[in-house]
């Protein structure tokens, strides 16, 4: 396997007397496109809260590429090279697209109060390098025609490619997406993963929740499937397609 | 731009520059004195309103304990140079002195309330601006600091060698009375206060404050160091509170607890949110109507009552009130957004009540 560049071990998190996530383990390898599904109430989007510093994992070990990201804040996980999107679109409605993706850049560039307050050389040329960097990214999702349009304005399709760009201002290392495709039309998905695949082979590997299993088995280059909070199973699509396991999480057992 | 709007937006520059200039020979020659000090506290509360609108209108954090600042800038500058403790430090360490005290108060204020948000954190910062105005008014004991609910007398104006901003200058045959003199210091801090405010806005930590805002969450996954941003947005409102607190002092050469209530802090809230939460000159119209508004009627409903009916019905001051708060109704009303709002707020509202009507309809 080629090198791993995220590697949870044994996370736990329990939210009162729920067992949410049980020992989970994954190891995602540069480069891929890295699929985690799972039935509704697996546990998928609590283990992105977890990976992101959202929510703190009770037990267990998480190191990204040389850094110890266990109960890391959002900010430190977003530094050391995980940017995220979010199931249910949280873009800032009141500003622009472009100043969406600005706002990405945060975390790449330094101005403080006191250069923003003497609007010095230094300062001037990073806002014009943030702003020509926002640009840059809209016109890889492919929005620049609504740059100036407040991101509520924007049409579904829209706001997640710009959630993406949003994202991929960050420059992360590794790009975590959850359920991008939900709500979509057939060509917007399709559109979608080109979108990703094109990520993908500028070099950002990519953690990719989806519901919608076609879309995972196509485009993924290794599975996990959760259930119950557990890892029920992991590996390439073929042979997680045929785990046993896996058809009785998805169809249930039958009962002779 | 092209040339000819370029021309006329410097020639509205210089028209307003130039009415600035003039205004208290304009407002004291027509309306007499008291009238130039009223706009000297309608700058006071331009400044206090701007600083708010740091906390409230950008980042989003509901501060109803704003008056806190003001009053730390003001008791700095006080004790610092008045006879209380004998001291008569010169402006120009206490006011920058009184601005970070204040801003150091901001941190104090925002360490506790990191985790707090709209409700939550408005009942705390509201207790909080009353314990600073409790403490003001019991620190006369067991060692008298503030001089109590007396408060602090005697405070030295603003002075500079032989210049001094406590008596009329006579520059020439012009003779600048006190709030003449004042109200050129207020309206260059003020002005300085604008610029710094819209300087920030349009910034990287602008964008953050707002995406803050906007959504808390999306802010920290975007490598947003909230609780930081968080600090940076007390600490710097406050400063603005604290600058206005010591030019407060040195212009009233008095000052005492009953300055810093609650009502001034719903007072200033109400001057940021009513001209328009985050944009700047809305904010600035707030300030000034807000100030003014209540004088005017002061001035015109007493003899109002007596031209019409003969006799006072209702006693000014009540009538004063009511109509203000009535007043104050009616715009959140007919102009949720505030007089003045942003572009994007303006929209933003009348989307919301297209999106009502379509529902209902």
């Amino acid at each position: 396997m080629a090198e791993v560049l995220l590697k949870i071990e044994g996370i736990n998190k329990r939210f009162g007397g729920l067992q949410a996530l049980s020992g989970v383990n994954l190891e995602i390898p540069k480069g891929a496109i890295y699929g985690l599904i799972g039935p509704n109430g697996a546990g998928k989007t609590t283990l992105f809260n977890v990976l992101t510093g959202l929510y703190m994992p009770d037990e267990g070990s998480f190191t990204f590429d040389g850094h110890d990201l266990f109960r890391a804040k959002p900010h430190k996980v977003v530094a050391a090279g995980i940017a995220r999107t979010f199931q249910n679109i949280r873009l800032f409605s009141e500003m622009t697209a472009l100043e969406n993706v600005m706002v990405g850049r945060h975390i790449k560039s330094r101005a403080g109060a006191l250069g923003a307050v003497l609007r010095d050389p230094r300062t001037r040329a990073e806002e014009a390098a943030i702003r020509e960097k926002a640009w840059e990214l809209l016109e890889y999702v492919g929005i620049t025609d609504v740059a100036d349009d407040l991101a509520r304005n924007l049409s579904y399709g829209h706001q997640r490619r710009l959630e993406i760009a949003r994202a991929l201002a960050t420059e992360p290392k590794l790009l975590a997406l959850d359920e991008p495709a939900a709500g979509m039309n057939p060509r917007e998905t399709d559109d979608l993963k080109h979108l990703m695949s094109k990520i993908r082979d500028g070099g950002v590997t990519i953690l990719l929740i989806e519901h919608d299993v076609k879309l995972v088995m196509g485009l993924c280059d290794r599975i996990a499937v959760l259930d119950y909070g557990k890892r029920i199973a992991e590996g390439v699509p073929e042979t997680v397609r045929k785990d046993p396991k896996v058809i009785e999480a998805y169809l249930g057992v039958a009962h002779e | 731009m092209t040339n000819s709007t370029l021309r006329g937006k410097l020639g509205i520059y210089l028209v307003s520059a130039f009415l600035l200039a003039a205004q208290p020979f304009l407002v004291g020659g027509f309306l007499g004195n008291s009238w130039v000090r009223i706009i000297d506290f309608a700058l006071l509360y331009i400044m206090l309103a701007l600083g708010l609108n740091i906390v409230v209108g950008f980042a989003g954090l509901l501060d109803m304990g704003y008056i806190a600042f003001y009053a730390v800038g003001a008791y700095t500058y006080g004790l610092l140079s008045s006879p209380q403790f004998g001291l008569h430090l010169p402006f120009y360490i206490t006011i920058p002195l009184g601005a970070v005290c204040a801003a150091c108060f901001g941190l104090l204020l925002g360490t506790p309330v990191l985790r707090l948000k709209g409700d939550y954190l408005a009942i705390v910062t509201l207790g909080f601006g009353e314990i600073i105005r409790i403490f003001m008014n019991n620190l006369n004991q067991p060692v008298n600091i503030t001089n109590g609910p007396q408060g602090v007398n005697l405070i030295d104006p603003i002075h500079l060698g032989g210049l001094t901003l406590g008596k009329t200058m006579e520059i020439g045959s012009l003779s600048l009375p006190v709030v003449y003199l004042h109200y050129y210091l207020f309206l260059a801090l003020s002005v300085l206060v604008v610029i710094l405010a819209t300087r920030l806005q349009r910034s990287r930590i602008g964008r953050a404050w707002v995406a803050l805002r906007e959504d808390d969450i999306a802010a920290a996954a975007m490598g947003i160091n909230i609780r930081n941003i968080k600090l940076l947005a007390f600490a710097l409102g406050a400063l603005s509170g604290g600058i206005a607190g010591g030019l407060f002092a040195s212009f009233q050469g008095f000052i005492s607890p009953e300055s810093f209530g609650l009502m001034e802090s719903i007072m200033i809230l109400a001057m940021v949110v009513l001209g328009g939460m985050g944009h700047i000159p809305g904010v600035v119209l707030g300030a000034v109507v807000l100030t003014i508004a209540p004088e005017i009627l002061r001035d015109t409903i007493g003899p109002m009552q007596m031209s019409t009916f003969g006799r006072m019905i209702v006693d000014p001051e009540n009538a004063r009130q009511l109509l203000f708060g009535l007043a104050l109704v009616v715009m959140m009303l007919v102009r949720p957004a505030g007089m003045w709002p942003s572009k994007r707020r303006a929209l933003e509202f009348s989307d919301a009540k297209a999106k009502a009507r379509a529902q209902k309809g």
